[in-house]
């Protein structure tokens, strides 16, 4: 898990534990290397992102996860600030929420989310769609160049 | 993990007539049932997505592919115009080109498109560079109504 160039990082910004562990595991399988950050809160996130306090040699992430639902501050919340702020708003925010609500859809297309998938409840189908994401992601798309820090 | 199977409405923005036949091909094949729109430059785009003179009665769509290299208004033109617009912000573009540089990539995000895929030069590549594009934004992503 060192933060060489070649490995991915990504922030997974989820009040779950057991869903960011998840994560970590689908993509330990297969030919890239992630660096998952977890963070449980919005607030954090925040701080993680804006390098703040205990995060300030934390890199900037080249995908973030959301979930909508977080504890201190909301996950719409997040998404505005990052969509919102000049140096953020080019990484791309993929929402991942147990909700399949029209509005939190709409809303969250609204504040700019890059792509908006529904949690699963299923472990399986979590891993599969983690793995989805991984292979959109990081092996179809070209992702924005990441600051050199 | 999947959208209601409802009808998608896509707009496809391409004026190349072989990547614009090989797209067609690869989205007849997919099992959620979908409509494929087609516009071949930037300013017959945009009058389909405002659904202006001959478009007064298309469906706007739910997911539309950009190339950025178009006639009369360029891919990066209507992308601004697309997410400028309250109407029409909320859909997500895909941007398909074949530049590498990471300006035209850094800039397509700061506008706002949804997600940035260069576009292969070889038959087998852009095929299954458009299976995977078909398949997430309909099979895996819940798109906005």
């Amino acid at each position: 898990m060192k933060n060489d160039k070649n490995t991915r990082q990504i922030l997974f910004v989820d009040d779950n534990p057991g869903d960011i562990n998840l994560a970590v595991e689908a993509l330990k399988v297969g030919r890239l290397k992630y660096n998952v950050h977890g963070v449980e809160d919005g607030e954090q996130a925040m701080t993680f992102l804006r390098r703040e306090g205990e995060y300030a040699g934390a890199p900037h992430p080249d995908l973030i996860l959301l979930d909508l639902n977080l504890p201190k501050k909301d996950g719409c919340q997040v998404l505005a600030e990052i969509k919102a702020d000049a140096n953020l708003k080019r990484i791309p925010v993929v929402m991942l929420t147990v909700s399949k609500a029209e509005e939190d859809i709409l809303k969250s297309y609204n504040l700019r989310a890059n792509c908006y998938i529904t949690k699963p409840f299923d472990i399986e189908q979590i891993f599969k769609v983690v793995k989805s994401i991984e292979d959109f992601w990081f092996t179809i798309v070209k992702l924005p160049p990441n600051g050199v820090e | 993990m999947k959208n209601d199977r409802k009808n998608r409405n896509i707009l496809l923005v391409e004026d190349k007539p072989a990547a614009l036949r090989l797209t067609q091909e690869v989205f007849r094949e997919n099992k959620m049932p979908n409509n494929l729109y087609v516009a071949r430059d930037g300013v017959e785009a945009m009058a389909f997505l405002r659904q202006k003179g001959e478009y007064a009665d298309v469906p706007r769509p739910d997911l539309i592919l950009l190339d950025l290299n178009l006639p009369k208004k360029d891919g990066r033109e209507v992308l601004a115009e697309v997410k400028s617009d309250d109407e029409l912000k909320r859909i997500p573009v895909v941007v398909l080109s074949v530049s590498e540089s990471e300006e035209d990539i850094l800039q397509c995000y700061n506008r706002q498109a949804n997600c940035y895929i260069t576009k292969p030069v070889h038959l087998p590549e852009f095929m299954k560079v458009i299976k995977s594009i078909e398949n997430f934004w309909l099979n895996i992503v819940m798109l906005p109504e």
